[in-house]
C-alpha cells in the first residue's frame, strides 16, 4: 500500500473534506492505484531540469502590466448578493471558537 | 432555413438579405433547442431573455444600416463553467446550483459585442474535471450521434448542443482535452488555442496553469471565427498574451502545399485499430494534399499522464478551496462551528471526482511529498514542452489522434478512474506545452462513430493550424 488509511483521513482533514468511511476506503484504493501509476516518473532522469510552473513566451518585461487606472468596482451588495447568510454589508459565518 | 445546419455565414446573409431577423431566428433557434434537448440533457439552463434582448439590439442594428458585427444573431451556447452575468452558472456542481455571477467572462462581453447570441448554458463534468460528462451533478449528457454512448468530456454538453444543431457554435473549457476529446466523440471541430490566446476572466478556475476558453463549431471557418473574435489581451487577466491576433479566417486560404507534417509514433502504440485505420487515411489525404509528412519523436510522452494528473489536481486543489460555504450560496445547515461548516458543506457538495482530486491535491502537495511529486512533475513538464519545441525545429505541425478509442458507452469506464485518466494521453501533451491544438472530423469507424484527427502547432501559430484543418475538411477529410 502506498497510501494508509490514516493518511487518507490525515489528508481529508487538511483538504477540510469531510468523508465518510466507505468514501475513505475507496479513496484508498483509487489514490493507491493512482499513485502506483504517477511513481514511473521516478523512471526519468531530470537532473539540471528547470521546473516548468508555466507556460511563458518571450515578450517584454512589462507585457503583462496595466496602466493604474481606477474602474467601477462590483459593489457591496453585488458581491453579497451570493452568500447564504449575510449582515450589515459582511459575510457571517458559524462561531469561529466555542465557548 | 434550415436551424440544425446553420453556419456564421448564413446566419450574417439572412440578416442582411432580411430573410429573418434576430428574434425571429432566436426564437426559432429557442424552439428547436426546447424539444431537442431532452434526447442529450445537453443544455442546463436558457437565458431566454438575455437572449431576445441581444437578438432586438441586432435588429435594431440592421434596421438602421450599421454594422451588427461578424457574429451578429449567431445562437451561441456556453460551457456553465464560464460566468454569465445574471445567468445561473453551476459548474455542474450541486455547490453552485442556484450561484448567479454578477460580473460576465471577459470571452462571452466580446463575443456579445460581437453580436453573438447567448442562448443558454451548458451541461458538464463538475468543475470540469471529467472525460465523459458523466461527473455532472445535472445527469449525463448523451452523445447526439449514438445516444448510449458518451459525448466526452469535460464539455460534453456544447459539444452535444453542436453536434445535435441546437447552437450553431459554443464554447467550452480545455484543460487536458475537454474540447478535443468530446469534438471529436461527437464529429465536431473543437480548437484550443495557445495558453494565454483567450483571456480566463470568468472561467472558473480548474488548474490554472492549464485552463484554457475553446471554440467548437460544425466546421473549421466557424470556429476560427469565433477564436479570432475572443482572443487577445485582457487587462483582467494577467496571463493573457500580448501577442497580436491575426485574422484565422483570411489564413483559410486552401493552401498547404510544402507544409512539413511530423506524425509522432508514439501516439499509434496503445491505439484502438478502427481509430488508428481512420487517422492513417487521414495521413493520406494528408500527402495527397502536397504536405510532407515525416516520423518524429516526442520521448517524454509515456510520463505525461502521470504528470498532469499531479499538476491538475494540485492546483485544483488549491482553486477549489474557496467553496467551503461562505460566499457561494451553498452552505451546509448541520454546523454549529466555522471548522465544521466549511467540512460538512465540502463533504456534502462535491461529488466524487472532484473529492479525489481534491484529495489527490492535497497528497502531492502535502509537507514531504512536494518535491518529489510536484516538483518532479514540473520538471517532467519542461521536457515535454522541450520535445515540442524541438519537433518544431523539423516540422511546422504535428497531426495525431485525439482519443484512443471513439466514444464509449455511458458507465463503462465511470467505476475505474485509472482508466479514465489514461485516456487523456494524447490530449494532455499539448496542454502541458502550451501550444495550439484541434481536432478536425477525420471519418468514422466502421460502426459509424466519429473519429477526430489532432492537429498542434507551435505557440501563437493558431492561423497554421486552422490553415491546415481547413484545407483537411476541404479535401473531404479521412473519408476521401
Amino acid at each position: 500500500m502506498r497510501i494508509t488509511e490514516k493518511e487518507v483521513r490525515y489528508v481529508a482533514e487538511l483538504a477540510n473534506l469531510k468523508l465518510t468511511d466507505t468514501e475513505v476506503s475507496k479513496f484508498q484504493h483509487d489514490l493507491d492505484e493512482i499513485l502506483e501509476h504517477v511513481n514511473r516518473l521516478n523512471e526519468i532522469d531530470t537532473t539540471g531540469v528547470e521546473a516548468m510552473a508555466q507556460v511563458l513566451y518571450e515578450a517584454e518585461e512589462t507585457a503583462t502590466l496595466r496602466a493604474d487606472e481606477p474602474w467601477e468596482p462590483l459593489g457591496n451588495e453585488a458581491a453579497l448578493a451570493n452568500a447564504p447568510l449575510k449582515g450589515a454589508g459582511y459575510f457571517k459565518v458559524p462561531e469561529v471558537i466555542k465557548r | 432555413m434550415n436551424i440544425a445546419s446553420l453556419t456564421i455565414g448564413a446566419v450574417r446573409e439572412g440578416l442582411l438579405a432580411r430573410e429573418f431577423s434576430a428574434v425571429e431566428l432566436v426564437k426559432e433557434a429557442l424552439r428547436f433547442a426546447r424539444e431537442e434537448n431532452p434526447k442529450t440533457n445537453a443544455y442546463l439552463t436558457f437565458s431566454e431573455d438575455r437572449a431576445l434582448e441581444q437578438a432586438a439590439r441586432v435588429d435594431q442594428t440592421v434596421a438602421r444600416g450599421g454594422e451588427p458585427g461578424p457574429l451578429a444573431g449567431v445562437p451561441l451556447a456556453v460551457k456553465d463553467v464560464i460566468v454569465t452575468r445574471g445567468v445561473r452558472t453551476t459548474c455542474g456542481s450541486k455547490l453552485l446550483e442556484n450561484y448567479v455571477p454578477p460580473y460576465d467572462a471577459t470571452a462571452i462581453q466580446r463575443l456579445e459585442r460581437a453580436g453573438a447570441v447567448v442562448l443558454g448554458k451548458t451541461n458538464c463534468d463538475e468543475f470540469a474535471m471529467g472525460s465523459s460528462n458523466e461527473n455532472s451533478a445535472f445527469g449525463p449528457v448523451r452523445n447526439p450521434v449514438a445516444p448510449d454512448r458518451v459525448p466526452g468530456g469535460s464539455s460534453g454538453g456544447s459539444a452535444a448542443v453542436v453536434a445535435q444543431g441546437t447552437a450553431v457554435v459554443s464554447l467550452g473549457s480545455d484543460t487536458g482535452g475537454s474540447v478535443r476529446q468530446p469534438a471529436s466523440f461527437c464529429g465536431i471541430v473543437g480548437a484550443t488555442p495557445t495558453y494565454g490566446r483567450v483571456s480566463r476572466y470568468g472561467l472558473v478556475a480548474f488548474a490554472s496553469s492549464l485552463d484554457h476558453i475553446a471554440p467548437f463549431a460544425r466546421s473549421v471557418r466557424d470556429a476560427a471565427v469565433l477564436l479570432r473574435e475572443i482572443s487577445g489581451r485582457d487587462r483582467l487577466d494577467a496571463t493573457s498574451a500580448a501577442a497580436p491576433v491575426e485574422d484565422y479566417e483570411a489564413a483559410l486560404t486552401g493552401d498547404v502545399k510544402g507544409l512539413r507534417v511530423g506524425v509522432p509514433r508514439e501516439y499509434f502504440k496503445g491505439l484502438a485499430s478502427e481509430t488508428g485505420d481512420a487517422i492513417e487515411r487521414g495521413i493520406e489525404t494528408l500527402k495527397r494534399l502536397g504536405c510532407e509528412v515525416k516520423d518524429i519523436g516526442l520521448a517524454s510522452t509515456d510520463y505525461a499522464i502521470a504528470c498532469y494528473y499531479i499538476i491538475c489536481t494540485a492546483e485544483a486543489s488549491s482553486n477549489l478551496a474557496r467553496y467551503d460555504g461562505v460566499r457561494y450560496t451553498c452552505r451546509s445547515p448541520n454546523s454549529d462551528t466555522l471548522s465544521d461548516m466549511y467540512r460538512n458543506t465540502r463533504g456534502e457538495g462535491f461529488g466524487a471526482e472532484c473529492k479525489r482530486r481534491i484529495m489527490l491535491g492535497t497528497y502531492v502537495l502535502s509537507a514531504g511529498y512536494y518535491d518529489a511529486y510536484y516538483l518532479k512533475a514540473q520538471k517532467v513538464r519542461k521536457m515535454i514542452y522541450e520535445d515540442f519545441v524541438r519537433a518544431f525545429g523539423e516540422v511546422d505541425a504535428i497531426v495525431a489522434p485525439v482519443s484512443p478509442f471513439p466514444a464509449f458507452r455511458l458507465g463503462e469506464k465511470l467505476n475505474d478512474p485509472l482508466q479514465m485518466y489514461l485516456s487523456d494521453i494524447y490530449t494532455i501533451t499539448g496542454s502541458l506545452a502550451g501550444i495550439p491544438c484541434m481536432s478536425v472530423p477525420c471519418g468514422k469507424t466502421p460502426a459509424g462513430l466519429p473519429v477526430g484527427m489532432q492537429i498542434l502547432t507551435r505557440h501563437f501559430d493558431e492561423a497554421r493550424m486552422f490553415r491546415l484543418a481547413d484545407a483537411f475538411e476541404r479535401a473531404g477529410g479521412s473519408a476521401a
